[in-house]
């Protein structure tokens, strides 16, 4: 019995899916609601049991369900890791996912495909649950895979309109450019370890060259940033936005981009084995954070201000893991977790209350009508800009904190540097937003005939209930609080007590950054719906210039190759053999159905005249 | 005196010839039919005539199986040809020709 608690966590939701999947159309919405949610409440409940475990504390708890793979010398069982890495990330998907399912009772209360929706969320949550509790590196890729196909679903959840279908695709194929390289990776892992399972390969990795390591790793960190949309796959994330916003919530808290921040963390032994990769890993992260935290100065979609955010956040997540601070940026993803999954739900709320507007040129001066709303975005808005004591301040603190100590002296402090720079436009952008949206004036095209209302008890709680994880979530790695989650994940990671060196009081520098960042929002924005960025503001609208070059370049090239396919080969090659066949086809049997007269005596006169000829080949031969 | 085998192959012969020319040429699904009757039938004389000349069975067994067939087509053909005459009010073999390509 106790054997089966893992596989249940994972049961549950799947089970929701297939009940609301094949039964949903015929069940009451609110029966539909019920099944969603409550089947991911269980496997919250079940992980909380399963935390308490005492072997999960100590090596890991593995649960072998039966041999996989048997091909050779090759053998695969596919099995579930329980250790303190997963439980940290089932509890967060499956708690910020249930709130988000909650959530959505309330906010696709109108949708006509509800029960489709609910399918599609309970299996997005039982995919990552498959990959966070995967025991090798191929069930954590089933699951990576899976959620990839439910982000397509739910992206382009309203199918119907064409620019949801097409961020649906995109998704899925930016995913898969990043999952090619995953997939190198794994067989090269596969070829030189001789196994995928964590255990095996951590075994084996130090009698592989060094420059296999980094071959394998860097690959695998490909994968990461599709999966992660980090630079220069980053593109999927900001059209993401076209789905539901629950779903957006869902894909940037819990599910989704976190797995690839949690696959480097899982095969963190094999990337600390490849120094030059997790530099990459620190470089990549850093620039992203930058770059994202600037295109997302300049948008004027409230969702998309968010999505660049979490890019952003996503990047501070990687250079803590490249920074050998993984506990760090596990930290991060669990905090960024609460108050970006606040701030989604808060935008929904928003978009619920205006009939569908998103776009902060016409909002403005919502904090009235929409309190609590605007109180629970604010909150995670000061989370995510480093407020102090708010929870995104203790880890992006502690990122900040070992991304310093271990560039000091050497370019390596570039990363920090970026770091830096990006807590100042977090601050400023997530203020923007937050002024556009709620402060006065209202926006002059504000749509009249929209009547503000508060959200739903359904849609409040779960937002209460993430703003107080958002304002105290910090407590989990608070120094003077024990941190709690830290001290947990260090005895996962295990590595030797980072040098410190001289400690340097940086927390007043981050923090004052942080609060010019507030300050500068603020004040910029008080009272004005735009403020003018010049020649920069294009610059950062253009992503740095990327994004003429992909529209341009790659994209640009591909519907090239594309068109020539589809107009020359396509045409031509293709369909010309195979009208040619039907042609060939149709003067043969024009040639030859002069033969079928219809009359009975032909037929005949042609038995009897082939009896004759083979008689006489017979008799004659 | 017995009646040597190479008589009866030249009637058999002779018959079927006959059946032949009855299917090549005749109109009437009827008449048809019974030329056909007639080959098999000029078939089963050979198959006796051998059987008696070789004094073996098989030729006989062979006979009755050809009778049984033969006996079975009749009820089929039979069967099409009168439905063909209620729908169409007519046995001629050559206004039957809707497979004509």
């Amino acid at each position: 019995m106790g054997n089966a608690l893992p596989v249940l966590i994972i049961a549950f939701p799947l089970a929701g899916w297939l009940l609301n999947g094949l039964l949903g159309g015929r069940l009451p919405r609110r029966m539909v609601g019920l099944i969603g949610s409550g089947t991911v409440a269980l496997s919250f409940l079940l992980a909380l049991a399963v935390a308490r475990r005492p072997e999960v504390a100590g090596d890991g708890w593995r649960v072998t369900l039966y041999t996989w793979i048997a091909a050779g010398e090759f053998a695969l069982p596919f099995s579930l890791l329980v250790d303190r890495l997963s439980t940290v990330m089932i509890l967060v998907v499956s708690g910020v996912g249930f709130l988000i399912h909650v959530y959505s009772i309330g906010y696709m209360g109108e949708d006509a495909a509800y029960s489709r929706y609910f399918a599609y969320l309970n299996l997005f949550i039982a995919s990552m649950l498959l990959l966070v509790l995967g025991g090798s590196l191929l069930t954590l890729f089933v699951g990576w895979e899976l959620v990839g196909l439910c982000s397509y679903l739910l992206i382009g959840f309203w199918f119907a309109r064409p620019a949801a279908a097409t961020a649906g695709r995109k998704a899925f194929v930016v995913n898969r450019i990043g999952d090619a390289a995953f997939l190198l990776g794994m067989v090269a892992l596969a070829l030189g370890a001789g196994t995928l399972e964590f255990d095996g390969v951590f075994a084996a990795m130090s009698d592989l060259a060094p420059a296999t390591v980094t071959a394998i790793t860097l690959l695998l960190f490909a994968g990461a940033t599709g999966k992660s949309a980090q630079l220069p796959l980053y593109t999927w994330l900001p059209d993401a936005m076209e789905g539901p916003t629950p779903v957006s919530a869902l894909i940037h808290a819990a599910t989704m981009v976190t797995a690839g921040v949690y696959m480097v963390g899982r095969l963190y032994p094999l990337f600390a084995h490849a120094g030059l990769t997790l530099t990459v890993v620190a470089v990549v992260g850093g620039l992203t954070a930058l770059f994202a935290a600037t295109i997302a100065l300049v948008q004027w979609d409230l969702k998309r201000v968010l999505a660049y955010s979490t890019i952003s956040q996503l990047g501070y997540m990687f250079v803590g893991l490249g920074v050998f601070a993984p506990e760090a940026g596990m930290f991060h993803l669990t905090t960024q977790a609460f108050f970006k999954a606040l701030l989604f739900l808060a935008a929904g709320s928003v978009m619920h209350a205006m009939g569908g507007v998103i776009d902060m040129r016409r909002l403005g001066a919502l904090a009235r009508p929409l309190r609590w709303t605007a109180i629970g975005f604010v909150l995670g808005a000061l989370a995510m800009s480093g407020f102090p004591f708010f929870s995104g301040y203790f880890s992006k603190e502690l990122i900040l904190e070992r991304a310093f100590e271990h560039g000091r002296g050497s370019l390596l402090l570039l990363v920090w540097v970026a770091g830096l720079a990006t807590s100042f436009v977090t601050a400023a952008y997530i203020t923007r937003a937050a002024m556009l949206t709620f402060a006065p004036p209202p926006a002059p095209d504000r749509p009249h005939d929209a009547h503000p209302h508060e959200a739903p008890p359904s849609m409040a709680a779960p937002m209460g209930v993430l703003a107080v994880l958002s304002v105290f979530g910090g407590i989990l790695g608070a120094q003077t609080a024990g941190a709690p989650l830290l001290r947990w994940l260090e005895g996962f990671f295990q590595l030797e007590a980072h040098d410190a060196g001289a400690p340097v009081a940086l927390t007043p520098l981050t923090v004052a950054v942080g609060l010019l960042g507030i300050a500068f929002g603020y004040l910029a924005y008080r009272g004005r719906r735009e403020l003018p960025l010049g020649a920069v503001g294009v610059f950062f609208a253009r992503h740095w210039g990327l994004q003429p070059l992909y529209d341009q370049v790659i994209t640009g090239s591909a519907r090239w190759v594309g068109t020539a396919l589809a107009d020359v080969v396509e045409v031509r090659l293709i369909d010309g053999a195979v009208n040619g066949l039907a042609a060939l086809a149709g003067y043969a049997g024009g040639a030859v159905r002069r033969v079928q007269t219809g009359y009975v005596r032909h037929y005949a006169a042609a038995i009897l005249g082939g009896t004759v000829l083979l008689l006489g080949y017979w008799l004659l031969r | 005196m017995s009646v040597p085998l190479g008589a009866y192959l030249v009637l058999s012969a002779a018959l079927f010839t006959m059946g032949v020319t009855g299917v090549l040429v005749r109109r009437n699904a009827l008449v048809v039919f019974m030329s056909i009757e007639l080959m098999l039938n000029s078939v089963n004389l050979s198959f006796i005539a051998f059987a008696r000349q070789l004094g073996r069975i098989e030729g006989q067994v062979s006979v009755f199986f050809v009778m049984v067939i033969a006996a079975v087509e009749v009820v089929v053909g039979l069967a099409i040809i009168v439905a063909i005459f209620r729908t169409r009010d007519t046995v001629d073999i050559d206004d039957v020709d809707l497979l004509r390509g």
